[in-house]
């Protein structure tokens, strides 16, 4: 059964954002957008996560807390990439330390766009990624047999 | 109006454990979906389905298993086996002081499932379960204690059928009970060691190294746990199953509303507070009792 489409924990990293999109995921955490209520929580713990979300450019410092949340996440996960930094690297792309967008490092699913991206738009990135959670599972279970 | 009891009575010992096996997480998992769509009204948001509890378990079952070690889940099965089995003996309506110290044994697997692994957020997390613990446990003593003065028996199945309502002869142990219960059912002002709440300064507290089915397992139980803390606040009650019912439901939420209410407690406040309510509530209210009779 789909259960992940009904329960995605969401864990937020800040690789090297302005906290423009930070804000942005926080508040579609708010009584106006509410992502609970189609089972959503912001965990803090890589743990607990099905979803990593990433805002900001990756640099040299960042990428390896961001490898290393990515490693502790357990099987099937997704990544949603959330707003252009996270994309591309943005107006900082040329930075001496910036390595780019998060797909640069990692396998990202999900793009989402804006500047910063819009509590909405974060919301139809999240619902999107849990039909890729749905589709890893059952690639997953097809693999183990 | 007691033909709950006749049911109830009808059924042997081991059918009555059966009934408690399966019926209590459904019960355990629907309240946790009352307790999250009333807590998001309470801040004004729509609110997950009251199915959300289950939709997370199933969820965490089919996800990876990662094991820090090897003793980290069997502490976890342990905490599960042992909460089961002190809810068992409790509604099975035998000995009420084996429930409870069930129960702790149930506890102290639970703090040792959070020693167990190496992150500092679980070892913080378990020690301050072990101040929780030892600010609640002497109320939960003192309960069957007071309990045992009034009807003279340790049995539940004594108490539950006693004719004169105990609530009366025990307001204070009853007052008592409701402050550590926020503990137990893990809310805010008490929530220090783990907190069902997103963002913790201390991560997940003991459960930051579960994840997948051992996490599930750990839901599980406190749903297992919460539905044998309210068996006892029936108990104060138990003169008439309607009211006890009503009152027992009423007990959980009025838990949520405290827990929407509180920013979460220092551990010096939650001990001291909580041994001073225990002495002047249910030590009081034991010595009372004694002088009474």
């Amino acid at each position: 059964m789909a259960w992940f489409k009904r329960s995605p924990w969401i864990l937020h990293y800040n690789a090297t954002s302005c906290n423009g999109c930070d804000t942005e995921v926080i508040v579609s955490l708010t009584p106006l957008y509410d992502l609970e209520r189609f089972g959503i929580i912001n965990t803090g713990n890589p743990k607990h996560a099905d979803i990593l979300a990433v805002t900001g450019s990756v640099n040299e410092k960042s990428v390896q807390v961001l490898k290393n949340l990515y490693d502790q996440m357990p099987n099937p996960k997704v990544i949603v990439a959330v707003g252009l930094c996270a994309i591309s690297g943005c107006v900082f792309q040329d930075c001496y330390n910036v390595m780019g967008g998060v797909d640069k490092v990692l396998p990202v699913d999900v793009y989402v766009p804006g500047c910063a991206a819009r509590p909405e738009a974060i919301i139809d990135g999240v619902i999107m990624a849990c039909e890729i959670l749905e589709k890893k599972y059952r690639e997953q279970k097809k693999r183990r047999g | 109006m007691n033909s709950i009891y006749e049911v109830y009575q009808a059924l042997s010992m081991i059918e009555r454990v059966l009934v408690f096996l399966v019926l209590a997480p459904f019960a355990g998992g629907l309240l946790a979906g009352v307790d999250r769509k009333l807590s998001a009204r309470l801040q004004g948001r729509y609110g997950p389905p009251v199915r959300q509890p289950f939709f997370d378990v199933l969820k965490l079952f089919q996800k990876e298993r990662i094991l820090v070690n090897k003793f980290q889940n069997f502490n976890i099965v342990l905490f599960f086996l042992f909460t089961v089995f002190s809810g068992a003996i409790f509604f099975a309506g035998a000995d009420i002081l084996l429930a409870v110290f069930g129960l702790a044994l149930a506890g102290t697997f639970f703090i040792l499932a959070g020693f167990s692994v190496g992150s500092p957020y679980s070892h913080l997390g378990a020690e301050r379960e072990v101040i929780q613990m030892v600010s609640y446990e002497p109320m939960v003593i003192l309960m069957a204690v007071g309990m045992y003065q009034v009807t003279g028996s340790f049995k539940v199945a004594d108490l539950v059928q006693h004719q004169a309502p105990l609530i009366l002869y025990l307001p204070g142990i009853f007052a008592g009970f409701l402050y550590i219960l926020t503990i137990k059912f893990r809310k805010s002002p008490f929530d220090l060691s783990m907190s069902h709440h997103a963002h913790q300064e201390i991560v997940r507290g003991i459960t930051t190294e579960f994840s997948g089915p051992a996490l599930a397992l750990i839901e599980i139980t406190h749903w297992y746990e919460n539905v044998l803390l309210l068996g006892m606040v029936y108990l104060f009650f138990g003169f008439n199953p309607w009211i006890a019912l009503a009152v027992s439901l009423a007990t959980y939420l009025f838990e949520i509303f405290i827990d929407m209410n509180y920013a979460r407690f220092k551990w010096q406040l939650t001990f001291a507070s909580t041994w001073l309510f225990t002495a002047v509530a249910g030590i009081s209210n034991i010595v009372v009792l004694s002088i009474m009779k």
